[in-house]
Order: structure tokens, then sequence, then C-alpha cells
């Protein structure tokens, strides 16, 4: 387990990258490389990062990058760890970075193809929920009641839940993770690194230009959804199912925030009715029973 | 020694793919080209070939995988059929846009709906546009040295460029005919270790294939053209040098069949130069001038050799197994615009044949070349696109 003051200084997200100010994906793109190293080969299908690593003739990447198609992050992944096998390369780490509509809705194919092909990689999904980099447009990720450009009045289903669809394919490293929880992302990132086969790394990326909050508080965001128990923090290691910390303390459900909480600060949930509320507070609570069950086992 | 193996385009494209040591396999089922991957499989399985079979869940993530592979510094090949390369469309782009020397066998199979799986050449014509060179082929022998002559070409300084192999479905997919295989050795001196120009290296990060602004966009596609006018140039050479070596030579860019004297040429495409060299011979033996060519490379499109035969032909008839909706067949619009702008051009008649697999015989051939001998003795040609053999 490493400790913030284990991180290494080195930096391979450099100056002059093209993120918008408080963005979460940024952010947890600079842990990914502090974590794994520059020894990274990034396939990065259409997403933010198309834009935030810089135009040509520029990168402010200090890792190899693979541009490649929106649907094929996890086909690309595939013939870079197949080449590097036949190159007998070992020490490099092939990772797919996508989006969630890159991941949730137009990836899932090439993704699920290669978990199943048991590729050796780590495919993260960084999770804004919604299209950012086409102006937040609904995708499969956007939560009940969020407002995006294709949603003006709030989005009318429920957020599919990805990395539960990942552990069916039973690869041996599921986890979810968020920026504002940087160990708990980092030590994830190294697990993975050492484990062979598919391993997929659920982040929950806030995104103040989407969500409609202050640039500021990326990080209050991101712990305001693992406070309330919008997002959980688990992993998922050859079957066996963990909740970590704090989330590991949330299965009581008084310790947990009231979602209006995690609501009141986005303008992307302002026509939340209370019904609606109501509704994701019940939705939250089941979900948790889920947890339940499954850490129980 | 020389191996002589009896069998079919699609198993001599797997041994093609063999003997220039591929890397890197990845593809996805369709007929007609599935015989093709279940032989590379067999030589993966039992160790006659050192390489990664990917076997992925759609041919979009076969061309990008191969896309990653051949990014990674490594030989890489896949094989598709129509609805498959129509699949594959944006891939294609990718794959010629990052400059990466792929090559593709596609057999060729007509277009749904409704569903066929019988031969037309409309499936990689409608892909002319991606920036991948086109090989048409007329037998099984020219399948394994079009590969192999493939992988020279696209690895080139002057053009890293994917390459498509087109071979008909059933007509040569399908059926049993000898190959000479040379010696292993003898192909490892003809085709160097994999070259591109770039590769993913940790030591030398790039970001490859990044937003480009309109400052540059247009640089990058006039390199693009300018690596297929390379094309046209190197690959006369190969076949050359292909042919010193191994004993088979297919004219370059395009095989030419008694057109020096040849008052008609008939232009064609893949197997139907076949049947339009017996054509030719049997027409000849009455006193018809005619001559036949195939047009082997159709992107980059061999517009210096058609002003050739145009110059002492007086007629040509293209022969299209293929059909642009609204327009014509492409062979016969190209052969058009490549004379355009040349004087005292010879008549040129259009005539679509052979759509979804029907049969294109000898006699087919005959009643074109009838037909185009008749405008030419009236100096005029009746109808520029012409169905050959459709049911009233």
């Amino acid at each position: 387990m490493v400790t913030i003051k284990e991180l290494p200084r080195e930096e391979y997200l450099l100056k002059g990258h093209a993120a918008c100010a408080g963005c979460g994906p940024a952010t947890s793109l600079r842990l990914l490389f502090k974590a794994l190293g520059n020894k990274v080969v990034l396939a990065v299908p259409a997403c933010c990062t198309s834009i935030i690593q810089g135009p040509y003739p520029y990168t402010s990447f200090a890792v190899p990058l693979q541009n490649i198609l929106f649907e094929s992050a996890g086909a690309a992944a595939s013939g870079i760890a197949a080449a590097l096998r036949q190159r007998k390369i070992e020490d490099t780490t092939v990772v797919a970075w996508a989006g969630d509509g890159g991941t949730v809705d137009i990836g899932i194919q090439a993704l699920s193809g290669a978990a199943e092909r048991e590729t050796n990689f780590i495919y993260i999904c960084y999770d804004n929920e919604a299209y950012g980099n086409t102006g937040m447009q609904r995708s499969g990720a956007t939560p009940y009641g969020a407002w995006t450009t294709t949603t003006p009045l709030g989005k009318k289903e429920r957020k599919k839940d990805m990395p539960l669809i990942m552990a069916a394919h039973r690869i041996p490293y599921v986890a979810t993770a968020c920026p504002s929880y940087p160990i708990d992302f980092v030590n994830k990132l190294k697990k993975a690194k050492e484990m062979k086969g598919t391993k997929y790394i659920h982040i929950l990326a806030p995104c103040p230009i989407g969500w409609r909050y202050d640039a500021s508080k990326t990080v209050e965001m991101g712990r305001l959804a693992v406070q309330t128990g919008m997002w959980v923090l688990y992993e998922i290691e050859y079957g066996k199912f963990r909740l970590n910390s704090p989330s590991d303390k949330l299965l009581d459900e008084a310790k947990r925030k009231p979602v209006k909480e995690y609501f009141a600060h986005q303008g992307r949930f302002r026509s939340l009715s209370n019904e609606d509320i109501e509704r994701i507070q019940h939705w939250v609570r089941e979900d948790w029973e889920r947890y339940r069950a499954l850490a129980s086992n | 020694m020389v191996q002589v193996k009896i069998d079919t385009a699609n198993h001599i494209a797997g041994y093609a793919a063999k003997a220039a040591r591929v890397k890197v396999v990845a593809a996805y089922p369709i007929t007609p080209q599935t015989t093709i991957v279940e032989k590379i499989a067999e030589f993966v399985e039992s160790g006659q070939m050192d390489a990664e079979y990917i076997r992925v869940e759609s041919e979009h993530s076969a061309l990008v995988a191969c896309i990653g592979a051949a990014a990674t510094g490594v030989r890489a090949f896949t094989a598709t059929s129509a609805h498959g390369l129509a699949l594959m469309h944006e891939a294609l782009h990718w794959a010629s846009g990052s400059r990466l020397p792929l090559v593709m066998a596609v057999v060729n199979r007509a277009m749904g709906a409704p569903w066929s799986i019988w031969p037309d050449l409309s499936d990689s014509l409608s892909q002319r546009d991606t920036g991948w060179i086109q090989f048409y082929c007329a037998d099984n022998q020219e399948v394994f040295d079009t590969i192999i002559q493939a992988y020279k070409l696209c690895e080139s300084e002057q053009v890293f460029l994917p390459a498509m192999i087109c071979l008909e479905g059933f007509i040569l997919s399908h059926t049993y005919a000898p190959v000479q295989i040379p010696e292993q050795e003898e192909i490892d001196d003809f085709l160097p270790p994999y070259k591109s120009g770039w590769v993913l290296d940790v030591n030398h990060p790039y970001s490859h294939a990044n937003l480009v602004s309109p400052e540059w966009y247009m640089e990058f596609r006039y390199m693009l053209q300018e690596a297929m006018e390379n094309v046209k140039r190197l690959i006369p050479k190969i076949d050359e040098e292909y042919g010193k070596r191994f004993g088979f030579e297919y004219g370059g860019l395009v095989e030419k069949y008694k057109c020096e004297d040849a008052d008609l040429i008939l232009l064609t495409m893949g197997t139907m130069a076949s049947e339009a060299k017996i054509a030719v011979r049997r027409m000849r033996k009455g006193g018809l001038k005619v001559g036949s060519a195939r047009v082997r490379v159709y992107r980059p499109f061999p517009v210096e050799e058609i002003r050739v035969l145009a110059e002492n032909a007086q007629m040509l008839a293209t022969i299209d197994r293929h059909i642009s909706f609204g327009n014509e067949g492409f062979l016969a619009s190209e052969t058009k615009a490549a004379l355009c702008s040349q004087k005292d051009t010879p008549l040129i008649t259009g005539f679509l044949a052979g759509l979804g697999g029907r049969d294109v015989t000898t006699g087919t051939i005959e009643k074109i070349a009838e037909k185009s001998l008749k405008y030419l003795s009236t100096g005029k040609v009746e109808k520029e696109i012409e169905w050959i053999d459709l049911k009233e």
C-alpha cells in the first residue's frame, strides 16, 4: 500500500495540457501515471483526453499514446498487447483510457470482447456521466434526473451499472475509484498492474462544466458522491467483493449523508423534484442492500 | 525447393501470411472469407506459424487490433468480405491515415440487401477512397504472390500505406488450383523484417493521430497522395523483381493480353480477365483484332497505363462487376476520366456483368465484344451503360 508521501514526484502528465480548470479526469490521469510510471502504452478513443493531450505537433503526455476510434479502445489494446507479447516486451503496461460514452455505450462491444479473450491490460473508464467532449450529451452512464444537452428536462432512465457488467465477465479484477480518494485509486492501479488478464477500473470523475458546479469544488463533489452512497468504492478481486474505505463504513444507512446534499451543489440536478430525490434515495438504499449481500459472500 | 500446393485461394492466402512471417492476425469469420482464418488458426495452433491469432468479436475490432499491433512494431494481417469490410469502413481510414503497412485479404462478395454470398466487387470498390492500395487477383498463384509483394510495397519508406488483396469469392476462394510456394529462405530474402514509419515506444513517447488543426491537415493528405504516386512507380519494380526471383509476373499495374495491335480492348478486373483472354484468342482466330487488359491495381488508378492503351486502340469496352447506383461502374467512369483530357480518344463503352456471382463466361465476353465492335463500325455508342445477361 502506497501512502501519500510515497507517491513519486515525477510527473508524466506535463504542463500545458488542455484540460478545463477543475477537470476530474485530468487529476485522475496525473494519478494514473504516478501509480504506473512511464512504461505504459495508452490507447485512447475519442473522449475528452483526445483534447487534454494537446494538438499536433505537441503532446502533454510523457508516455506513448495511440489515439483510436471511439468504439475501439478494447480492440486497440488487444492488438498492442499481442504485439508486445510477440516482441517479448514484458515490462510495459497496456492501458485503455476511455470516457463513459466510449465505454458503456459505443465501446462496450470491443471492451467485452477484449475481457472475454482475457487480454492482458488495464481498462479505465473515467466517467463524467455524459459525452463531455461533444458538449454534455446524455450517455448510458448519466444518472437519473441529470440535465444534459440532450435531456434538457433531466434524464428519465437510470445509470448503467458498468462495473458489475464487467464483473460478470469473470475477469480477475474490477474496481471503482474516484480522484477525491487518490490513495485508494493509486493502490488499485498498482494492484491491477501486478495482475495478469483484464483489469477494469471505473472512476467517477467529476466535471465542473457538465455538472454545473464551481471548478474549485471537484474534490468535494467526488467526496459527496461517495459520502452519500451515490458512488461506492469497492473492488472485486478474483470474484471476491470488498468495500473500500470510506465506503466500507457506510453499510449503516445512518452514516450516509442524504443524497440531496450531493445534488444541492450541482446545476445539472436543478430540476429534480422532491419525489425524484426520494426515488433516488430509495434506489441508493436498494443498491446498498445488494452491496451488503455481495460483501457478505 | 519450390513446393507445389493444389489448394484453394483462401488456404493459399493463409500460406502467404505464414510465409510473410506475420506476427499478429486478428479476424472475424464471414463467408466466403472463413477458410483463410481457419487455415491460419491451424498454422498458429500447430506451431507452424509464430503469431498471435486474436479471435475478435467483430470486423471493426479486427482491423483496429491490427492497427494496434502494427503500431506496436509487428507485421499484421486480417481478412474479410462484404459486410465485414463495410463494418471496418472508418477503421480503413484510420489505418491509412496512421500510415500503417497492413495487408488484408478481401474475398469479394456482393453487398446486401438482399443477402448474397456470391461474388462481385461492390464491397471493396465502395472503399476506394479510404487510402488503401487495392490489388485484384485473377488466380490462386497471384493471391500468394501479391500478399508477399504487398508487404514489401507497403513497408517501403516511400509508401507506408495499407493494402487490400482482393479475390473473388468462390471463383477463387474455394477453387483448387496448383500454386508454387517458394522456399522460405528465398521469401525472407525478398521480404525483409517488418518496418513501419513509427512505433509506440516508451523510450520515445509521442501522441499518434492526435488532433490536427486546419494548419496541418491538408499536408497530411498531400503526403498520403504522394505515397500513392510512389506506389505507381514501385509496383512494376517489385513485380519485376518478384518475377525474376520466382517466375511469376503480372504486368505491374495492368496486365495486357494482345493489346499491341488491337482495335478493341476489353478492360476488366479480377477473374473475368481469364475468360476475356480465352474470348480474345477465339475471336482472333475469326480475324477480329481484340485485346484484353486487366486492371490489377485499382488504387492507385493506373491513369498512365490506360492512356497508353488508348493510344493505339480505337475502342475500349469496360466490364464492371459492380455498379455505382445512379451512374455506372467505377472502371467505366475512371477510364473515361483518365482519357477526357487526351486528344483523339477512342470510343468508350461500359458493360455491367456478373453482379452477385452470375457467371461471366467466355460467351458473355464475346457478346460484349461483338456489341462493342458494332458500335465501333458505326462510330457511335448506342448505350453508355449496358447490363449483360439481364432477365427481361
